[in-house]
């Protein structure tokens, strides 16, 4: 779960770091109000969650409160990669001399947390990863001892700081840590961090993900409203895993290798997958029934590849479904099953009398559902 | 074979919960040797004529011989459950549940690994060595016994390519499912390590899938270690759009990362047969064994 920078600014600033000052808002006459009470040049923040929203034109500047309110009433309500603008968090301007960047991730391959600090802020860090390597210090935290002093004076010395700068970062860093576990974060993120021509250490960005498997441990965080399409939506309030793609073939299957193995075997074949459906485990057959409905509904679904192997799922079942949503459904698409393992007799028995193809392998299933869009 | 063989001796933590049962009975039914169950609040039931017990404790005193627990405990008190097993000394903990808060998977892993502990998943379908037993929770009838060794972060796909290995005559040494998540108690190279000191085990099928860099590290790992059995790969996820998670919490590429061009170049790299279709996979093998 993605965090819009203004929730996680308000976590940050329960935890001690310095951020701009500044509030949220949706509408532009708020924006004015928030601008006049700040008394000086401001930042206009678009609150969306997909990366690179300064190059799209979802960060910009403002003089005068006249001058914020007439841009945020262009920035509302406007579509920026593909997110509507909803708020907008408005901030005062703040002049820096420096930008570092300071990240705390969950490093899945050596099992630990990993601190990454670089000299160069503001930027990409992945870009940075590549082009400066040298300007990047990775720090490995043991999740059962946690962030150790040492640890933190090997950051502390990697940059060029004053002594207080240093004993602000200390705690910032300290904090970060904190926040990290507090709030079972898979990321916790500041870029940049910005030393003020005064030589303050302020946060200007502001970045959070929650384990979604932890949510049910911060029932106090909303939940950001995330840039779905329709059918997303609807397999998703469903309870299903679903993903859209861009081709015209709806793909299902149970099990999350299996789904994305038959979506591979359709390119594979020289078609496209339309979808990722998993229906999951030992699913019944109004389950299924759920599923076949999303995809025959969906416009660009042409044809629809359904690739069963049973074990807890059992292939009646799966059969029973498909021909329910077939029935009662006022469209038809053509349907291509692949079922094996648990009563696939059964099962394909259903399906035949149905009228609907059947196939031993998920080849044979693949390849008769793509030769149908070619 | 390797990890589960006709010495394990199981606990099932979670017995009296609706998948614990169920499988318990299934694994009953494959000749699994279940010793007890585990759930706290309700010892003295029985379950498909197992014994459960309140703690792991009291199930390990009545049961000494008790070398493997497989965990059924919903997310939320999954991790409780893996640390009492660790700490009663179960050297093999098979962890079913899916959903685990990732940081309570970071803790309990590196846990298990100072004490010795060998953790298989989170989220996972478990390991079966056919014809012997199986501690897990995939279809037993379609594995049979053989020389091939397969590895997996996958469930219905392994069964899958299981199924073909079996109609082909190859038969499993032993399956493992490491599991889906992000954070896995023991990856690739681990799995094959004990592959390859096994003697039944002629050939590795390893079905890999997007995210994270596990393939690529196995490859790399293949290559220095001049590994002397051979591997064929499969990797899930060719199609798979970035930013988003397929199914499984660690199927995800992000930032560029954990992409099967960059798993299957790695494979290729270190001379690792990579399968374009899961009936492929056969096709390689028969080449080898």
């Amino acid at each position: 779960m993605k965090l819009y920078e203004y929730q996680a600014r308000e976590i940050y600033m329960k935890y001690g770091i310095p951020v701009p000052k500044g509030e949220v808002a949706s509408s532009p006459q708020e924006v004015r109000r928030i601008a006049e009470k700040l008394g000086s040049p401001v930042v206009i923040k678009a609150q969306i969650l997909v990366a690179g929203r300064g190059k799209a034109g979802g960060i910009l500047f403002a003089e005068t409160p006249e001058e914020a309110e007439k841009i945020s009433r262009n920035l509302l309500g406007k579509k920026i990669k593909g997110c509507v603008v909803k708020k907008v968090l408005v901030v005062e301007k703040v002049q820096f001399e420096k930008e570092y960047f300071l990240s705390i991730t969950v490093d899945r391959d050596n099992r630990v947390y990993c601190f990454l600090v670089s000299r160069r802020g503001g930027v990409n860090v992945e870009e940075l990863a590549k082009k400066h390597p040298e300007d990047l210090l990775r720090v490995n935290i043991n999740p059962l001892v946690g962030l150790l002093d040492y640890q933190i004076r090997k950051i502390l010395s990697f940059l060029s700081l004053t002594s207080n700068q240093k004993k602000d970062l200390y705690k910032i860093i300290k904090a970060m840590y904190e926040i990290m576990r507090k709030y079972d974060c898979e990321l916790v993120e500041i870029n940049p961090l910005a030393v003020t021509t005064r030589g303050d250490l302020i946060a200007l960005d502001t970045r959070m993900i929650i384990d979604d498997n932890s949510k049910y441990r911060h029932p106090d965080i909303e939940e950001p409203e995330e840039e779905y399409t329709e059918y997303e939506k609807i397999a998703k309030e469903k309870g299903f895993s679903y993903v859209e793609l861009d081709g015209d073939i709806g793909v299902i299957g149970n099990g999350a290798g299996l789904t994305m193995a038959t979506m591979d075997l359709v390119f594979h074949y020289g078609g496209r997958p339309a979808n990722f459906l998993d229906i999951g485990g030992g699913a019944r057959a109004e389950r299924v029934k759920e599923a076949v409905k999303v995809l025959l509904q969906h416009p660009r679904v042409k044809v629809i590849l359904v690739n069963i192997l049973g074990g807890i799922t059992r292939c009646d079942e799966v059969a029973k479904g498909i021909v329910a949503a077939v029935k009662e459904a006022s469209v038809e698409k053509p349907i291509f099953v692949r079922m094996m393992g648990t009563n696939e007799e059964e099962g394909k028995r259903i399906l035949r009398s149905a009228g609907i193809n059947v196939y031993e392998s998920m080849e044979e299933a693949a390849l008769a559902a793509v030769k149908v869009v070619r | 074979m390797i990890l589960v063989n006709k010495e394990t001796r199981v606990l099932v933590q979670g017995i009296t919960g609706r998948e614990g049962s169920f499988h318990t009975k299934a694994m009953l039914e494959y000749g699994t040797k279940i010793l007890a169950g585990v759930t706290p609040g309700k010892g003295g039931q029985k379950v498909h004529g197992v014994k459960v017990y309140n703690s792991v404790e009291e199930a390990l005193r009545e049961n000494p011989s008790i070398n493997t627990s497989i965990v059924f405990v919903p997310a939320p008190y999954a991790a409780d459950a893996v640390y009492e097993a660790i700490d009663a000394e179960i050297k093999l903990i098979v962890v079913i549940t899916e959903h685990i808060p990732i940081h309570d998977e970071l803790r309990f892993i590196t846990y298990a690994r100072l004490k010795g502990t060998r953790i298989i998943g989170p989220n996972c379908p478990g390991i079966i060595s056919p014809g012997v037993a199986k501690v897990g929770i995939m279809p037993g009838h379609i594995f049979e016994k053989g020389v091939v060794g397969i590895v997996s972060r996958s469930g219905t796909l392994t069964y899958e390519i299981a199924h073909a290995i079996s109609k082909a005559g190859l038969g499993q040494s032993t399956c493992v499912g490491i599991g889906g998540d992000p954070i896995v108690g023991t990856d690739f190279i681990e799995v094959l390590k004990l592959f390859e000191e096994d003697e039944e085990t002629k050939a590795v099928v390893v079905i890999g899938e997007i995210g994270g860099s596990m393939e690529e590290r196995l490859a790399k790992w293949i290559k220095e270690k001049r590994y002397s059995k051979p591997v064929i790969a499969y990797i899930a996820g060719r199609t798979a759009p970035p930013g988003k998670r397929m199914g499984h919490a660690g199927a995800i590429i992000s930032m560029g990362m954990g992409t099967a061009e960059s798993k299957i170049k790695a494979f290729e790299k270190a001379g690792v047969p990579v399968a374009k279709t899961s009936r492929e996979v056969v096709g390689i093998l028969l080449k080898y064994v």
